[in-house]
């Protein structure tokens, strides 16, 4: 008999926003769950989704999960090059993952990676000067958010981080400023307690290159001869640089998930080289924001396994990292790869529609518009199993922990279940 | 099952066997007593006459897990692209070389006889990274030393002028939350400083905003582990390191811990004078004079050795100061989450560089100036000096003075005239490569039943064949046991286990810290306490590592 009482967890860390909240108050009744406190539209709908799918399928026809594991690894067994992707996984399903990859000589990429890989391109052509959560939240001075409506992915974020009541150095955050560059916050979170609005400077989402360039320029110190950049005039920008050079601790963030557009890892880049020249005489600091749906963890979990952070072949019996060559996406289209595995245990998000044979280890929940040739429902780390996931600043990896008693599998299990049959 | 190893030449420093012929005999992966043997044979036997035993090899300083090793991993794919490691027997796919892939790490560790490494520093904030990484280290067994004197809450209770006990419960609170055997203090106070713009602290200079200065951050640590009854000392990598005319901190250092044990890391880079035309010179003669003069203090070398790597630190302050010497040029350094810094520097040894062939010479002149064994230690600070796998050649160069000169001929002429490594005579034993390797690492970490080969010890066992070239001898040894498990022969993973994870314990007063620390974390943290805190499903949990609690002094 499931115990229908209904328990409350303080405290839980969520794996669902890549800021990881960890003080949320949940309910959990039988099977259902629910955000009484803490919460937000990322958190609720991540824990809220009900449990549907109980038992794998077929070609949509119900089996048990001896007889998909069996499908699944013969269908691995004759694949030539099989890609893995999706990725929403904690710390011990990555593991897994990777292991079976090397196994069958697959690819590994996430749904996330392209905009991962903005960063990422960055880290290893020039490095970058960064820091975390709790830096921002006990020291952060001056904001600037570029191109990037942070609450529309982030509801917590400037609550949290941006208007403490008390930090560690006596800071009054209320004198704290906020200059958004190239985006307009959709709400009011950016707004001070006291209702003071931030600095908004916009510009066509085109021409965020061009206004990073002209940032790094005078950070450097270099003289511009135009007026004025995308509609902005230069004197606006330079008094932005010089705010942040008179801060004692400055931010500058961004999402790269927002920024998509090609090459945008250039425009990273120079927020990069803004960050630096300004490390001349002060400190300032970047913050790269992203993480949700597990994509730090895979992809930190990938760099240590393999060496490489995300688009990782192991066709060759060792791993390689090309960026561009082993996008699963590009991989499909062209058809190089002839299996599609799709692993994602946090989110219900379905894979893309392809003609190759499809196997999904998927959050219960996950719909189809055509129904895969296995698919392997399973339950959530931080749901329904102890697990681990990173934050968005690479640093700070949380304990998730089991909330209900569920009759799911374990997408940690279920690979290596696949791969013990190989 | 019984094992027998028949007839080798054994080196356990530990119980002063140097060198005798000896049987060793395991049962469920310990060592026992030739007494405890049946007169019925052994179910398996290796023949080593003529062979050479010790214990596994102990790494006690080696970046191996962490946020950083991870982003050396991430800043340098050619460094994986460059040495790629195909799936092969009971091995899987990785990579190299510098900075290497978790499973390679181990695998190649394993080949050289080590069966132990430790990381030595742990961002309490980012130790179950660190430990999720060390779990995903084959072969080897891990522990971790517990970074602290930059966090604000201890800078905060020292500026505020907190009882000893409290920050003792501090300490013990930190060892216990992040499951490390030791604690490490980088740069004291100056990753803090840097996040205020201070761009150096000196040991006696205050910090801008806590007012506090390296010299008491150290006494107060230093005090701390010693009251805990913590077997390791406090590990201490030094203020301005790397900067010339260093030697005189290092030498105040040791001073102002007024005898209280201490353990010096990576020395060689804190051993730099101001000597000569070029403002750089050897400060080996004064460090080792010193460390010969107090039994407190132990140290490791951290050698470097020429070729790529990649530096990966905690002291963010020094690394950003050091960023333009960085080779390839990128670089990262970070502020993280009012616990520390870090900052990862790819850097690369040249052997006509001036400044390289002379820290080149600094380091090997300590190693051999240092009379006792048991108080240093062989590292090169893995990745910063150069990467573990080349820990073979090293002890090639303590052991063989020729093969040292024939190096020195070939270096920057200025520095091997600089330097007095020609003329030292002294050649490193066996004998004395198991205390640095095995026996001394052990105990000055603590590790009861490792690195001795006596019974009840776990039964971590390298056998080589004795050769005159004593790096091909260390590259391949004929034998490797893990736990009592044959896991290397002839140089090559034939079974792949996983290791133990080594910590401590010390008693002190959960309620009373933890009543200031909860309210901390809620009020100023981005975690809750609760969630901060590593508990042993994290590391047991997926049934390969175990916890191994060794004692404090005055524990069980």
């Amino acid at each position: 008999m499931p115990d229908t009482q209904p328990k409350v967890f303080e405290n839980v860390p969520s794996p669902f926003c890549g800021i990881a909240s960890d003080d949320l108050k949940i309910e959990v009744s039988g099977l259902k769950v629910r955000v009484i406190a803490g919460g937000d539209a990322v958190t609720r709908r991540g824990f809220e989704q009900p449990i549907t799918d109980l038992f794998p399928r077929l070609s949509g026809r119900q089996a048990s999960l001896e007889q998909a594991t069996e499908e699944a690894a013969r269908v691995l067994k004759d694949a030539r090059l099989p890609v893995f992707s999706g990725f929403g996984t904690d710390v011990n399903e990555t593991r897994a993952a990777l292991s079976l990859i090397d196994r069958c000589r697959g690819v590994f990429d996430q749904s996330r990676a392209e905009a991962g890989l903005r960063n990422l391109l960055v880290l290893a052509d020039s490095g970058w000067m960064t820091t975390t959560l709790a830096e921002v939240r006990n020291r952060v001075e001056v904001l600037v958010v570029f191109g990037v409506d942070i609450e529309a992915s982030f509801p917590r974020f400037f609550e949290r981080f941006v208007w403490p009541e008390a930090t560690l150095f006596d800071e009054d955050t209320r004198q704290r400023e906020v200059i958004f560059i190239g985006a307009t916050p959709s709400g009011t979170a950016a707004n001070a307690p006291d209702g003071r609005v931030p600095k908004v400077i916009p510009c066509e989402k085109e021409s965020l290159p061009q206004v990073a360039a002209v940032l790094s320029a005078l950070a450097g110190g270099a003289r511009l001869q135009a007026e004025t950049v995308a509609g902005i005039a230069l004197s606006e920008l330079q008094g932005v640089v010089d705010r942040l050079q008179s801060a004692s601790y400055s931010v500058i963030t961004w999402a790269a998930s927002q920024l998509a557009f090609a090459h945008a890892e250039l425009t990273v880049q120079q927020l990069c080289k803004t960050v630096v020249a300004l490390n001349r005489d002060t400190r300032c600091a970047g913050l790269p924001l992203g993480g949700q749906d597990g994509d730090r963890t895979a992809s930190q979990v990938s760099a240590w396994i393999s060496g490489y952070p995300t688009r990782v072949s192991y066709a060759r019996g060792y791993p390689e990292y090309d960026p561009y060559h082993f996008g699963a996406e590009r991989l499909l289209e062209s058809g190089e790869a002839d299996v599609l595995v799709w692993v994602s245990s946090l989110s219900t998000s379905p894979p893309p529609v392809v003609d190759v044979p499809t196997i999904v280890i998927g959050r219960t929940g996950m719909t189809f518009e055509r129904e895969p040739e296995v698919f392997i429902p399973v339950g959530v780390p931080g749901i329904d199993f102890q697990g681990h996931m990173y934050r968005c600043d690479n640093v700070v990896a949380l304990p998730l922990y089991q909330l209900r008693e569920s009759t799911l599998a374990r997408a940690a299990d279920v690979l290596a279940g696949i791969e013990a049959r190989l | 099952m019984l094992t027998k190893l028949t007839g080798g030449k054994v080196y356990d420093p530990a119980h002063g066997i140097n060198g005798e012929v000896r049987d060793i005999y395991i049962r469920d992966g310990r060592i026992i007593a030739h007494h405890h043997v049946d007169t019925v044979g052994p179910d398996q036997e290796f023949d080593c006459r003529g062979k050479v035993i010790m214990a596994g090899a102990i790494d006690m300083h080696t970046h191996i897990g962490g946020g950083k090793v991870t982003i050396a991993r991430n800043l340098l794919p050619e460094d994986h692209r460059g040495d790629p490691v195909a799936r092969s027997g009971p091995m899987r796919a990785g990579a190299g070389y510098v900075a290497p892939s978790t499973l390679t790490a181990g695998y190649r560790y394993a080949e050289m006889g080590y069966t132990a490494g430790f990381e030595p520093a742990v961002l309490p904030i980012n130790a179950r990274q660190a430990h999720m990484e060390m779990a995903d280290t084959p072969l080897l067994d891990v522990g971790g030393y517990a970074m602290l004197g930059s966090d604000d809450f201890f800078l905060r209770l020292l500026s505020s002028g907190a009882e000893q006990e409290v920050i003792n419960d501090y300490v013990a609170w930190t060892l216990h939350s992040s499951q490390c055997i030791g604690i490490k203090v980088v740069n004291p106070g100056g990753i803090s400083a840097f996040k205020f713009n201070q761009r150096k602290l000196d040991l006696d200079e205050a910090h801008r905003y806590y007012g506090v200065t390296p010299r008491g951050i150290l006494q107060s640590l230093a005090r701390a582990v010693h009251e805990l009854g913590v077997p390791h000392p406090l590990h201490v990598h030094g203020c301005n390191l790397g900067v010339p005319g260093n030697l005189d901190t290092t030498l105040n250092t040791i001073a102002g811990i007024e005898g209280l044990p201490m353990h010096l890391t990576h020395i060689q880079f804190h051993s730099y004078g101001t000597e000569g035309d070029r403002k750089f010179s050897s400060g080996a003669a004064q460090i080792a004079e010193a460390i010969n003069k107090n039994p407190n203090i132990t140290a490791d070398v951290g050698q470097i050795l020429f070729g790529q790597t990649v530096t990966a630190s905690g002291d963010s302050m020094m690394q950003y100061a050091n960023h333009t010497h960085a080779h390839p040029n990128k670089w990262v350094c970070m502020d993280i989450e009012c616990d520390a810094g870090c900052g990862v520097v790819p850097f690369k040894y040249k052997d006509k560089n001036f400044v390289n062939a002379l820290q080149w010479c600094i380091g090997l002149e300590i190693f051999l100036l240092v009379d006792d064994p048991w108080r240093i230690f062989l590292t090169t600070d893995h990745p910063n000096g150069a990467p573990f796998t080349t820990y073979p050649h090293l002890i090639r160069l303590l052991m063989d003075r020729s093969f040292r000169n024939d190096m020195l001929s070939t270096i920057n002429v200025d520095s091997a005239a600089l330097s007095t490594l020609a003329s030292i005579e002294r050649e490193y034993t066996l004998y004395e490569i198991a205390i640095m390797t095995r026996a001394g690492a052990a105990r000055i970490l603590g590790l009861h039943d490792r690195g001795h080969l006596g019974a009840g010890a776990a039964a971590d066992i390298t056998v080589y064949t004795e050769q005159d070239d004593k790096e091909a001898m260390f590259t391949r040894p004929d034998y490797v046991f893990k736990d009592g498990e044959l896991v290397v022969r002839n140089g090559e993973v034939i079974k792949v286990v996983w290791g133990n994870l080594h910590t401590i314990r010390p008693e002190f007063d959960r309620a009373s810290i933890e009543s200031r620390l909860r309210p901390y974390f809620d009020r100023y943290h981005t975690m809750k306490m609760d969630n901060f805190i590593i508990r042993d499903w994290e590391i047991e949990g997926d049934g390969r590592s175990k916890i191994m609690v060794h004692p404090c002094r005055g524990q069980g």
